[in-house]
């Protein structure tokens, strides 16, 4: 029978039904970070249990680590505790850690697929909504609370109930100044914050078997703002050829066995699927939120849609966004002008979003009213940019260029919004107070999106910036 | 086995909380989840919605002085969205929330809140209308969330309620926690691991 990726890796890693019907599933890699695991190394310590798998758990210091003075101790205490109790649980379990010592620290949906620990058909948890990046790879990967990181730690296994799987299909090339980031905003205006609700959400199509394994990480990375709990893309040779060489892969021949087994967790042609929505690449255009949701978006070249534009019981929700943002219906997205402009976080500080950005940016100079700050996804993304010269094209142009961590996508380290600032933000959040300040607004958008507005001083439409986009984009 | 206690009921004073896409964001603002504990959570329960309401000259439900010591939480849809953080639950159970009742969960926060003991079960929106408006209009109703009968009653309503067979087993029998059960027959764990052959890197 023909079967999905989602129950192909669902079934081998089902270990029995409970008696409470939900299924225990075997855990093939678990991810720790800072701020939602002492709590479950304690409870773990009080039950008198040890990690049970050290050798699949892996760590790294993200959410508090602040991206310009990095010397410990940190100033803020808070952060320097926790990242202390992190290092001495680690070392206590015989956890690897990925700390800033190591030159491989990052935001721990970047180093995992980097350091080549993220795999095709692995179930991977972490305590962290995001974790659905690591579908990308054709993994399932959930984001869990606290008290199931204990339950990982303690059995390298989780309790779940089985999710329906709807397949979105996007067909067809790309716009010129159009990414990934457009898309998955896209998909999420369309369906819904909630729409996933109960579903993973399998990604495919002709446009997605065109993208970068950094494209698709973009798109898994925010099926959670969809309300889904985990996104896959099936995994190709594009998939194949990004593993080849990572540190944590197979190498030589097991990587050839690997490859036969990755290919084999792909979906079957002919399987079936819940639900399947499809949608035209052609059609998607730099798109923007301007609510405090991530499904209230509009195409950068439309109008914010009034309370009676949509459905009776949305319409408290656009009436709240407005107010909140303090923009009025029918205004148009293009020209809000900015404060901030924050390229980083799990969904789009990797190397090609840096790239992107930077070729927007070159030759230009931040707007004189704007804050702009680079955040890379991971010290290996920061050195490998810094190789190709594109922290020199930020900082001549204004960029602030800081050190890897999660900063100000929920500023839980110095980075933040001050008051009622609107920042244009590659991240994937726009809830109120998200970025710090409890009034402070948040735009998202594709990273060369957030550097056009960066330079302009207010949303732009990157489209029209055809001579520094010239070549972006071809082909896709 | 298990360290936690069977949950069948629970019941009290509801507080209304009107809105969709609650995210837990607001729930628990990320500032508050600089800590090493979840002591004290609950001091900050949907602190800045709190500040910006009384700003505004408003009372935010959870400032209200007919709420406090409420038992139950009536919300709309898709509430707890966003952010795996279990802070978010923990905050409402550590500020005396026993049941949250609403339209729907986002599955995150559903799945947390069930891990801590904290029931959440669905209603229609018809019928979360009505439970809302009466704990709006008639603050002191006092209403019982039963997981036998699976309803809410209160004020002269009973409403039916819903929850997946599973969760609601698990509270139940007070299995919940399901820790131990994870860790029972460690040897069928093993087993699947052996099968999969990136746990020895297709070696």
């Amino acid at each position: 029978m023909s079967k999905t990726l989602f129950q192909k890796v669902w079934d081998r890693h089902a270990v029995r039904v409970l008696p409470n019907g939900q299924t225990q599933l075997y855990v093939g890699l678990h991810l720790v970070h800072e701020v939602t695991s002492p709590q479950a190394f304690a409870e773990l310590e009080e039950r008198g249990w040890k990690v049970r798998a050290p050798e699949r758990t892996f760590a790294t210091v993200d959410h508090i680590v602040p991206t310009r003075a990095q010397a410990r101790p940190f100033a803020d205490l808070m952060a320097e505790s926790m990242t202390s109790v992190l290092e001495r649980k680690c070392r206590e379990h015989g956890i690897p850690l990925f700390d800033l010592a190591s030159g491989q620290q990052g935001i721990v949906h970047v180093i995992g697929p980097e350091l080549g620990l993220t795999q095709p058909g692995m179930t991977i948890c972490c305590g962290d909504s995001h974790t659905s990046t690591h579908g990308a790879f054709g993994a399932l990967a959930f984001g869990i609370g606290t008290s199931q990181v204990r339950d990982v730690l303690a059995s390298q296994c989780l309790a779940m109930s089985p999710l329906k799987v709807r397949r979105i299909e996007v067909n067809g090339a790309l716009g010129r100044g159009v990414y990934a980031k457009d898309v998955i905003l896209t998909i999420i205006g369309r369906l819904g914050v909630k729409g996933g609700t109960g579903y993973a959400y399998e990604y495919a199509g002709t446009t997605l078997d065109r993208m970068s394994m950094d494209e698709r990480m973009t798109i898994c990375n925010m099926s959670i703002e969809g309300g889904a709990r985990a996104g896959y893309v099936n995994p190709d040779e594009t998939t194949f050829s990004y593993l080849r060489g990572r540190q944590y892969a197979p190498a030589g021949d097991a990587f050839d066995r690997a490859r036969a087994w990755w290919q084999g967790m792909a979906s079957d042609r002919g399987a079936a699927y819940d639900d399947v929505v499809t949608l035209d690449a052609a059609a998607i255009a730099p798109t923007v939120t301007w609510g405090i949701n991530p499904g209230q978006s509009v195409a950068v070249d439309a109008t914010l849609p009034a309370p009676g534009d949509v459905a009776p019981l949305d319409r408290p929700g656009v009436t709240e966004a407005l107010d909140f943002m303090g923009f009025a219906a029918g205004q148009p997205m293009a020209g809000t002008k900015i404060d901030v402009a924050f390229i980083g976080s799990c969904t789009n500080a990797r190397l090609s979003d840096l790239r992107e950005a930077a070729r927007v940016v070159a030759g230009h100079t931040v707007a004189r009213h704007v804050r702009a700050l680079v955040v890379p996804g991971s010290q290996t993304v920061a050195k490998a940019a810094e190789r190709e010269g594109l922290d020199a094209i930020f900082r001549e142009a204004g960029f602030e260029w800081r050190g890897a961590g999660c900063s100000m996508c929920l500023a839980m380290n110095p980075d933040r919004l001050e008051g009622r600032e609107v920042c244009a933000s590659s991240s994937n959040r726009n809830f109120k107070g998200r970025q710090g300040s409890p009034t402070g607004r948040t735009l998202l958008m594709s990273p060369a999106m957030v550097a056009a507005a960066a330079v302009a001083g207010e949303v732009v439409d990157v489209r029209n910036w055809t001579a520094e986009l010239a070549g972006v984009g071809d082909g896709r | 086995m298990s360290t936690s206690s069977a949950i069948e009921r629970a019941a009290g004073r509801a507080l209304p909380l009107r809105g969709q896409d609650i995210d837990t964001d607001r729930i628990i603002p990320a500032r508050f989840l600089k800590s090493i504990t979840f002591d004290g959570l609950e001091k900050h329960v949907f602190e800045d919605d709190r500040e910006q309401t009384t700003a505004r000259g408003d009372v935010h439900p959870f400032d209200a002085p007919a709420y406090q010591g409420a038992r139950l939480l009536f919300v709309q849809s898709n509430f707890g969205c966003g952010s795996s953080r279990e802070h978010a639950p923990q905050a409402l159970k550590r500020w005396g929330i026993t049941a949250v009742v609403g339209e729907s969960f986002a599955e995150i926060f559903f799945g947390n809140s069930m891990m801590i003991g904290l029931p959440c079960v669905g209603a229609t929106a018809d019928d979360m209308t009505k439970l809302i408006a009466m704990a709006e209009s008639q603050p002191a109703t006092e209403f019982v969330v039963d997981l036998a009968s699976m309803s809410v009653t209160g004020g002269g309503l009973s409403i039916p309620i819903t929850m997946p067979g599973a969760i609601r087993s698990a509270l139940r029998t007070g299995e919940w926690d399901a820790t131990g059960l994870l860790l029972a027959n460690y040897a069928e764990v093993e087993r699947v691991a052996r099968e999969l052959p990136y746990v020895t890197n297709f070696a």
